[in-house]
């Protein structure tokens, strides 16, 4: 059927069709040495994608090397579909975080959806049963149509799949910034449970042993996605619609099932999703890490069009497929499992022992090249790094207050602004209860799943202050893992290692590479103050529209343990009478602050400074108070500072208010965004044992059953003060109402 | 008593259902596949929640073709408690068991939140429990829970106190006459959107749904003694 010739090798060299595929002119003279002749087009093809940032991190590289990656907590590091970590009792968590940005900004229900399916296929492919999922979302302001109509569709988009498929969405983070505006950010987080012995590897091995393809059938949907994520966005970026995958969770359910069936048969030998790459990563990574070949017939691979090529088939990122080795003469108890749930299996191949991927299609070997040279030696760039000229400037500057005249209205005003308004208009969408397991539901500082048949549970969050990142890289990398982490220690939970999805513009622009440096760096020290280790995650690079860039945005995932259900704790205070407390000193801190976008409409100076000791020490005390059962509720004081906490701590709790006072001047004291701060509250009978344990916490005031917030300074004078409800149907609706007016 | 637990290809609050009878209720739960021929063994049948054959089509459209749909409506005709929650009550309006239809909700969006649900019969097996007129948080999770009927199918359901629930203040869906759940003129089949599964244990927020379950427990017992 296919009537388009394929240029030949000289063609490809000549004209230089290498470089519509993202290929240098250096990278394609290496691949000729490999080979020892020119590639063919097929060939051509597997190495353009298989050496695009997206699979090889090329640019990252280098930068990936300073994460912490060990623990004694750590099973399984970067490397495999997700990382492991032990919770005890023979079980362990699996995570992961990937991003879907570039699809998501041509095909915003599609590139989100699919951004769910691939991260949930990672985690099943580990052998793990996926019981939770989180997101990081990133969109312009909510102004124009466009916009809107992104952040609409990436939410149904995410909905859509995960509801279907059944795994619950659990929690999440979105900001809005002019920077987003045309590169929307959708980074999905999948959550898995699985016990030691399950544990599975995407591996080839064994000579003679079959290669076998499960799941839906390859059709021409996503040809070369990696090679698309891996290039800034356009005007001409409309056009690589068909780069973007069509998601089906309901034949990603039975794909699940049925994988966890497989999984527990000893005729398995290894495992992988066909994710970004599809058939060429799962076959060349898993004959590589291996240290064996793989040998495919493509005439058997399940084809949902006619004419296929072999170069098509290779580069399809068509959704909802698996590769399986299966020990050989065992494929029919493998099959067996797969037709229950009326999927395909069959095999396409066998493991050989001469390292190399080999392809044949048509009774002709259409590609034959070192599977290491595709899956292990990719060019390491060493990009060339500069300070921005921004953050000298930024530097420089003093801390000072943006001017204030009415602290109830800023008030008012700071809960109304998207990124801190209530995010219900969203996660009402997402099913965040089936699987029954879920202990606190999206809304608060980290949500909380149970692990059933245990008193146990998991605490998980994403985070990423970009605005602070932007200001000074090393401070907001070290202030995302540190806010990710308080957010975990006040749902009850002890962190345990992060994933990171790491999304950054042109790394080929020194200032930006100089961000993904010295962030990392910032993400490195944090990691190993706060004891929680990297243990997989991704990189997002180009993220570009038109020459500008997104802000800085290494979003952060981290999950924690609930050693036992008791220990949970929300934000919401929790009875009248209780004494709230603040722990951490309050500095005047407005450099990319929420008050300073509002007041000054643009962000500069200096971010918040963070003593990872002083966080460390402080998250310690505060979970071992949570963990002695003195403490009602627990709250995180960030964007928006301490006023934005307070307010929140109310929203939750029926008819009841607070009252506190605090000194010092109000703009700061109300509204400086000062790290490693916490607003908690303590039943009067308990202060004592509390203070004892949290040595720093300061008595500020009490909760009311007046259904008011009010804050005074010590002389009395009321700096705010209004009913709850009025600050709550401000904070609650102002997405929806956002998104309902004109434009 | 012991009962089975559907499960098409894409239910997935299977789980679910399984663990609220089994840990909650501590009665006898077995999983039962789509293409069984035979609930003989089974004193009750329940339909879960999730997207059978992913909603194609239409959300039970395809299900109610299964094998054990025709098991399903035997056991309804042999007078054993059948319910059906969120895609169940699809399931069973497509089956015929139940009158009516599920349209997209009215603002066309898939909604999850815990909602006030009035008890407006408490004289049916699954819900003698409750008081009548009470009102129990149920969580739902949908986005075809808009319940329909034709004005004499109304007016038969109103004449022969069929409706067994009601959402309480705001109709999440835009479902006629707030309907949340209803039964069959012979009173042991239930459909509703809201999950009582979901509603089993106060580590999940509430216990309300509990009562139901027991409701056809305590039912099933009774009629046993007295025919033993």
């Amino acid at each position: 059927m296919s009537i388009m010739l394929e240029p030949n090798p000289e063609q490809i060299k000549e004209q230089k069709i290498y470089a519509q595929m993202g290929m240098s002119d250096e990278e394609f003279e290496m691949v000729e040495k490999i080979l020892g002749r020119l590639p063919n087009y097929t060939e051509t093809g597997l190495f353009s994608v298989m050496w695009s940032e997206h699979c090889s991190y090329k640019n990252s590289k280098p930068v990936l090397r300073k994460f912490p990656t060990k623990g004694p907590q750590v099973l399984q590091g970067p490397g495999e579909g997700a990382g492991i970590v032990d919770i005890g009792d023979g079980q362990a968590v699996v995570f992961k975080m990937e991003s879907h940005n570039h699809p998501s900004a041509i095909e915003p229900y599609q590139g989100a959806a699919t951004g769910v399916g691939g991260i949930i296929r990672d985690v099943f492919s580990m052998g793990a049963r996926p019981i939770a999922m989180l997101n990081s979302l990133r969109f312009g302001e909510l102004k124009t149509p466009r916009v809107k109509y992104l952040f609409e569709e990436v939410v149904a988009g995410i909905a859509g799949y995960g509801n279907c498929i059944g795994i619950p969405t659990v929690g999440g983070e979105i900001q809005f910034d002019d920077c987003y505006e045309g590169n929307p950010l959708v980074n999905a987080m999948c959550v898995g449970l699985i016990n030691h012995e399950d544990i599975q590897k995407g591996i080839a091995a064994g000579e003679g042993n079959t290669v076998m393809y499960a799941g839906a059938k390859t059709g021409r949907d996503g040809i070369h996605g990696a090679t698309f994520a891996s290039e800034e966005l356009t005007e001409a970026s409309e056009e690589k619609r068909p780069a973007v995958q069509v998601g089906d969770p309901f034949m990603e359910k039975l794909l699940l099932e049925a994988c966890l069936e497989v999984i527990k048969s000893d005729a398995l030998i290894g495992i992988q999703d066909m994710g970004a790459a599809g058939l060429t990563s799962s076959s060349a990574e898993m004959a590589s890490k291996a240290g064996y070949g793989v040998e495919m017939n493509l005439d058997f691979v399940p084809q949902r069009e006619t004419g296929m090529t072999a170069y098509e088939m290779m580069l399809s990122e068509s959704q909802e497929r698996m590769l399986i080795v299966v020990k050989k003469g065992r494929e029919d108890e493998i099959v067996k499992i797969f037709e229950k749930y009326d999927l395909d299996c069959v095999a396409v191949g066998k493991v050989t022992n001469d390292k190399m991927l080999r392809l044949l299609h048509k009774g002709e070997v259409v590609a034959e090249v070192p599977a290491d040279a595709l899956a292990e030696e990719a060019p390491v760039y060493h990009k060339p790094s500069s300070v921005p000229a921004y953050f000298t400037e930024f530097q420089a500057m003093n801390n000072e207050e943006p001017a204030v005249s009415n602290y109830k209205e800023a008030l008012l005003n700071l809960l109304q602004q998207p990124t801190i308004a209530s995010k219900e208009w969203v996660y009402d969408q997402y099913d965040y209860q089936v699987r029954t397991s879920t202990v606190v539901t999206p809304g608060s500082d980290a949500a909380v799943v149970r692990v059933r048949g245990t008193n146990k549970g998991l605490a998980m969050t994403t985070d990423c202050n970009s605005r602070y990142i932007y200001l000074d890289p090393v401070v907001g990398g070290k202030i995302a893992v540190a806010e990710a982490a308080r957010n975990v220690v006040c749902s009850g939970a002890k962190p345990l290692a992060i994933t990171d999805c790491l999304n950054f513009g042109n790394p080929e622009n020194p200032e930006i590479f100089w961000q993904l440096e010295k962030s990392a760096d910032g993400i490195a020290e944090a990691c190993i103050a706060l004891n929680s280790p990297v243990i997989g995650g991704n990189v997002s690079l180009y993220n570009e529209r038109s020459g500008t860039a997104v802000y800085p945005t290494p979003t952060i995932g981290l999950v924690g343990l609930v050693e036992d259900l008791a220990h949970v704790t929300t934000q919401s205070v929790k009875q009248a009478g209780d004494i709230v407390y603040v722990i951490g000193e309050t500095k005047t801190e407005f450099g990319g602050s929420e008050l300073q976008k509002l007041v000054e409409k643009r962000i500069f100076g200096q971010a918040p400074s963070i003593d990872l000791e002083v966080e460390a020490a402080r998250q310690k005390a505060l979970l071992s108070a949570i963990q002695s059962g003195v403490v009602q509720s627990a709250h995180d004081i960030a964007e928006g500072g301490l006023a934005v906490a307070l307010a929140e701590k109310a929203f939750g709790a029926k008819a009841l208010g607070v009252e506190v006072t605090l000194n010092g001047s109000a703009t700061t004291a109300l509204f400086s965004e000062s790290q490693s701060r916490f607003l908690v509250t303590v039943k009067p009978e308990n202060t004592a044992k509390f203070e004892e344990i949290v040595k720093d916490a300061v008595k500020i005031g009490a909760v009311t059953d007046s259904n008011k917030v009010v804050i005074s300074n010590e002389d009395g004078t009321e700096w705010i003060s209004g009913s709850v409800d009025e600050f709550r149907s401000a904070w609650k609706g102002a997405i929806s109402c956002l998104l309902n007016s004109e434009a | 008593m012991k009962f089975a637990v559907i499960v098409f290809p894409g239910s997935n609050c299977d789980l679910d259902m399984y663990h609220a009878i089994k840990d909650e209720l501590g009665e006898e739960v077995e999983y039962v596949w789509h293409d069984e021929t035979d609930l003989s063994g089974f004193d009750g049948v329940l339909l879960p929640g999730g997207f059978s054959y992913g909603d194609y089509l239409r959300c039970g459209a395809i299900s109610r073709f299964s094998n054990v749909m025709s098991e399903v409506v035997k056991a309804a005709e042999a007078g054993k408690p059948v319910l059906g929650v969120c895609n169940g009550f699809q399931v069973l309006t497509e089956a015929g068991l139940l009158p009516g239809a599920l349209l997209r909700n009215k603002n066309l969006k898939f909604m999850c939140r815990t909602v006030g649900l009035k008890v407006i019969n408490n004289e049916t097996q699954f819900t003698s429990e409750y008081k009548k007129d009470e009102v129990i948080q149920i969580p739902i999770a949908h986005g075809e829970g808009n319940y329909y009927c034709d004005e004499e199918t109304l007016a038969r359901l109103k004449a022969n106190n069929q409706i067994v629930f009601t959402y309480a203040s705001e109709n999440p869906n835009g479902s006629i006459e707030d309907i949340a759940g209803i039964v069959n003129e012979k009173g042991n089949v239930l459909g509703m959107m809201p999950h009582p599964e979901r509603a089993a244990n106060d580590i999940m927020g509430g216990s309300d749904g509990l009562a139901l379950f027991k409701s056809i427990v305590k039912q099933w017992r009774e009629s046993h003694v007295n025919h033993a």
